[in-house]
């Protein structure tokens, strides 16, 4: 007796499990039963799972029986004519989706050549132990798996083609590169993928070499002269929105030129490029803090109005502006209505993007780099053909990293660049290192992809032999242009009258607890003083009483709010923050009193 | 005492350099030798303001941070597994009264230390239970009796006579059984009132005569002897200072333990101090870091300067700061400023952290020194 359980929950006793077992099995293969069913027989337990519910991680493996794969060559013949579809063989039970539980069970072969009687799969394809972003690093099988997650996950970073109707979207946060190109090391993930409709870097060359040192620890060097030509240019486009809210008592948002009079009115500068109806035009030039969208508010509190009751002119300026430190040209306005029915209004702001010493460049290998100097073409080394690499790569990435495909995608793009011949770099089909190494030969290079090179300063000939070739590099979407970051005044925050925090909000760098120990320790009483002074204040006290006392700016006058105005009240300069947390004292029925004595 | 030439030094020179000088230099140079000394010493002293405390704690506290982990392992050395790297240091700097492995080194007189009959002295320091003695419990329910048939082959492996060990057993559990012996076999008697006889009886009296002391010395569960140069030693888990000392075979000058609150009872809280500077600096040693052992001596300063052990927490030194505002910046904030709000406690701000709070300079370094100058005014 075996207690089956259908998603979890107890349906009902079997006698025999195996043969329940099998006969689900050929019921789904034969199309009596869902394909998306799963089995799990549980031997210790004896019982059985039945799981047809969603979220379940599943993936194809071709059936076999007795030893023999359900997927022949007819079946493969069929699908080169275009006759039967991945479908097909699916509903004919030739090929099946099995989720982790039921692996448990199975015997998968990894090939046919080591199919047993015993086995109930073959894999499809070793490459199908990869995922789909994976199987599109050449040579994947001669890198280490830590190193190839972290190019996979890089591949996911990159700048390329995302959608081809760009122009037409509004998507927050995008970047598209200039000249993308399709790589010349593939895999058959790229066919499979048509990746070709997407690419997402370019082929350029590289050297593997130091330079004047600007390349250590993970820097890359970068051609002056291949930037020039479109390298790594790329696009960055972020939306503004605005939208006409509507609040209780018919008033609403308008967007329009605000009048002199709104609350917090900028300046006739800062709405320079706004046209009559309140929106920026396209092709605009803005820097930071330009309006984009002029809007005025509704005052916060109706009460207000009826106050001062100077008509409805007390407004509140709303307008939408170019964060700080943003800059670039109105590429698409667009006016429409949301789902409310309120007017909406989308303003993309485009920003071309040249590579700078900062931004950070990625081979498909996990070998990431960060732009450390820009160099100009007649200052970069050459080779003895006089070719003159894009990038330069420090040797130094190599040996920890084990990124061995690295160097033969390097060698590969190289071959496939002189021949014209796309090279296959397929995992575990890839082709092989010696026929790269004769195709060099044969056309009158080095076969280990080495060349002399010249010093392009001085133009002495290196007395190494240098590593040089072809191979794909990707931009990733992190540029210093958005994450360059500083300060030396700026906002404060309203409570504790300190810096904001964040680049977002300008703010300041946080001199923290272990900062301040390193000023204590060397002594440096005045510096740390002086650095914690952002938010100091002058504060009046009672002498009688110690508490802090009120400075009247009408009559300039000071009182204690307890003693009254026959009292001594001194000076002092103190924190805000420790203004701050006398009040707090106050607020919990604590009496924190100043002993004021003089210092010297 | 004092050479001539070194009079002068007294009480500018601690006597113990004075006397190293009196001892290795020739009189003709005396003089000399004492200037540069003096010399050197003043330029060795630390100078005023500097904060010695701060960069003590960093000392330790940096290279505390690369030790959480990475732990350094002793494996199949035949010693006995002792709590090493930073949960050590957090025991010794917390100051917990109980260690979680005490371990004792004894050291043992000249006869002893030669390795004749080593096991039999380390047994005597063992402390052993009777349970350990028993080779079967015989419970009858009907008299309400416990029958111990006792291992002899243990016995006298321990040195233990029978009658000993009934005189061990009669003495620990007096108030609940009467004990009998006969023939290789103790017989515990129930004896209780007649509403808790029972089983349960019977059966924490088992329980508890397994626990009976019968010798050795308390607290001490394990021994090894080992041979370290020329000489045996014994290595216990568990510690008993005091009782150890009692013994007439241990070198009493050089026997230590790891349970510095064992020996700032036996020895004084001088030696207390000495512990925990060479219990903090093993352990630093032994992970392969190199920490000043001034910084040590400094913490081991402040957590024995009251006469007591103190640990570094809110309990213990935290709580002996003079400033409110200094020990609310530690932890538990609230509590320390209403229990000084209900004392009226008034904060001097004689400290870095108070002088932080409020934007002050701290009395460290530059920020120390006042300077004083008098005006003179000039009479027309």
């Amino acid at each position: 007796m075996s207690e089956v359980y259908l998603n979890g929950k107890f349906v009902g006793d079997i006698d025999n499990a195996h043969e329940f077992l099998q006969r689900i099995k050929q019921d789904r293969r034969s199309g009596a039963l869902s394909t998306n069913v799963n089995l799990h027989y549980d031997e210790l337990l004896d019982n059985v799972y039945v799981e047809s519910a969603r979220g379940r991680c599943r993936r194809p493996l071709i059936v076999v029986n007795g030893g023999m794969p359900a997927l022949t060559d007819k079946h493969v013949k069929q699908l080169q004519k275009a006759e039967i579809t991945w479908g097909d063989l699916i509903d004919q039970g030739v090929i099946e989706f099995l989720d982790a539980a039921e692996e448990e069970n199975s015997l998968i072969a990894f090939s046919d050549q080591e199919l047993t009687p015993e086995h109930t799969h073959l894999e499809i394809s070793p490459l199908a132990m990869l995922g789909l972003v994976t199987g599109l690093i050449p040579y994947g099988d001669f890198i280490q798996s830590a190193r190839l997650i972290i190019g996979s996950r890089n591949l996911k970073q990159s700048i390329g083609l995302y959608a081809a109707n760009y122009l037409v979207r509004m998507d927050m946060d995008i970047n598209l590169l200039h000249y993308p190109q399709m790589p010349l090391v593939q895999t058959m993930v790229h066919e499979l993928t048509d990746y070709k409709a997407h690419p997402s870097g370019q082929n350029i060359v590289l050297a593997i070499m130091c330079y004047k040192g600007y390349n250590m620890e993970d820097a890359v060097i970068i051609n002056k002269g291949s930037i020039d030509r479109g390298f790594g240019r790329s696009t960055y486009y972020r939306p503004a929105v605005a939208e006409e809210l509507r609040y209780s008592g018919g008033l609403m948002d308008s967007v329009c030129v605000p009048d002199k009079d709104v609350k917090g009115y900028k300046s006739e500068h800062d709405y320079r490029f706004l046209e009559g109806d309140g929106v920026i035009y396209p092709e605009a030039s803005v820097k930071e803090e330009d309006v984009l969208i002029g809007k005025t508010s509704p005052p916060r509190f109706l009460s207000n109005l009826e106050e001062y009751s100077l008509a409805s002119n007390i407004r509140r300026e709303s307008s939408v502006s170019l964060r700080h430190g943003e800059e670039g040209v109105v590429d698409f306005v667009c006016l429409t209505e949301n789902e409310e029915g309120n007017k909406l209004i989308q303003v993309r702001i485009r920003d071309q993007r040249i590579p700078e010493i900062g931004d950070k460049f990625v081979s498909r290998h996990g070998q990431k780099g960060v732009v450390g100097l820009i160099v100009p073409e007649a200052d970069m080394p050459f080779t003895a053909s006089g070719i003159v690499p894009d990038l330069l790569f420090s040797p130094h990435g190599i040996p920890s990293r084990m990124t061995i495909s690295h160097l033969i995608e390097l060698i590969g793009g190289k071959s496939a660049a002189l021949t014209g011949r796309i090279i296959d770099g397929t995992t575990f089909s890839g082709e092989p290192e010696e026929v790269i190494r004769k195709d060099l030969m044969s056309l009158g290079f080095n076969e280990t992809g080495t060349e002399t090179m010249y010093n392009g300063v001085t133009g002495e000939i290196f007395e190494a032999k240098i590593y040089v070739g072809s191979m794909y590099y990707l931009k990733l979407k992190h540029m210093v242009a958005n994450k360059i970051h500083s300060r030396a005044r700026g906002p404060i925050q309203l409570l504790t009258r300190q810096p904001t925090e964040g680049r977002a909000k300008e703010g300041g760098l946080r001199l923290g607890e272990m900062e301040k120990d390193t000023f204590v320790a060397h002594g440096a009483s005045m510096l740390l003083k002086e650095r914690f002074d952002s938010d100091k204040t002058v504060v009046p006290v009672c002498e009688g009483c110690g508490i802090i006392a009120i400075y009247d700016v009408f009559k300039d006058k000071r009182y204690c709010p307890i003693c009254g105005e026959n009292v001594e009240i001194s000076d002092i300069e103190i924190s805000y923050a420790f203004k701050l947390i006398l009040d707090e004292f106050k607020s919990l029925g604590i009496y924190p009193r100043l002993q004021l004595r003089s210092k010297y | 005492m004092v050479h001539s030439e070194l009079k002068e030094y007294e009480d500018k020179l601690p006597p113990k350099i004075l006397q190293e000088i009196e001892e290795k230099c020739p009189s003709s140079k005396m003089k000399k030798v004492v200037q540069k000394v003096y010399e050197e010493f003043l330029s060795a002293q630390i100078d005023a303001g500097e904060a010695v405390g701060l960069v003590g704690a960093e000392s330790i506290g940096e290279p505390g941070t690369q030790m959480t982990l990475n732990t350094f392992h002793y494996a199949g050395v035949a010693e006995m597994n002792v709590t090493m790297g930073l949960p050590r240091i957090i025991e010794i700097l917390d100051g917990r009264k109980s260690i979680t492995t005490p371990q004792m080194e004894i050291f043992l007189k000249a006869p002893y230390n030669k390795g004749k009959d080593i096991r039999e002295i380390a047994l005597q320091v063992k402390e052993t239970k009777l349970g350990e003695l028993v080779a079967e419990y015989g419970l009858n329910i009907v008299d309400l009796k416990i029958e111990l048939k006792l291992n002899m082959e243990k016995l006298n492996a321990l040195d233990v006579t029978p009658a000993y060990l009934v005189k061990a057993v009669e003495k620990g559990l007096a108030s609940e059984a009467n004990v009998k012996f006969e023939g290789g076999v103790i017989s515990l008697k129930l004896k209780c009132k007649d509403d808790e006889r029972g089983l349960n009886a019977l059966y924490r009296l088992k329980e508890k005569s397994k626990e009976v002391y019968v010798r050795g010395v308390k607290g001490v569960t394990q021994i090894l002897p080992v041979k370290r140069k020329e000489e045996f030693l014994i290595i216990t888990a568990g510690s008993n200072l005091k009782k150890v000392f009692e013994l007439d075979f241990v070198d009493t000058d050089r026997t230590t333990t790891n349970d510095i609150y064992e020996i700032a009872e036996a020895l004084g809280i001088e030696a207390a101090r000495q512990a925990i500077m060479d219990e903090v600096f093993k352990v630093i040693e032994t992970q392969g870091l190199n920490v000043d052992i001034r910084h040590i001596m400094l913490v081991a300063d402040t957590m024995t300067v009251s006469g007591e052990i103190k640990g570094i927490t809110r309990y213990g030194v935290v709580s002996e700061k003079a400033s409110v505002l200094a020990r609310a910046s530690f932890e538990t904030p609230i509590k320390h400023i209403i229990n000084a709000a209900l004392k009226g406690e008034v904060d001097q701000l004689n400290s870095v952290v108070e002088n932080v709070m409020l934007n002050q300079p701290v009395p460290v370094g530059t920020g120390l020194p006042g300077l004083i100058t008098k005006i003179v005014r000039k009479e027309k």
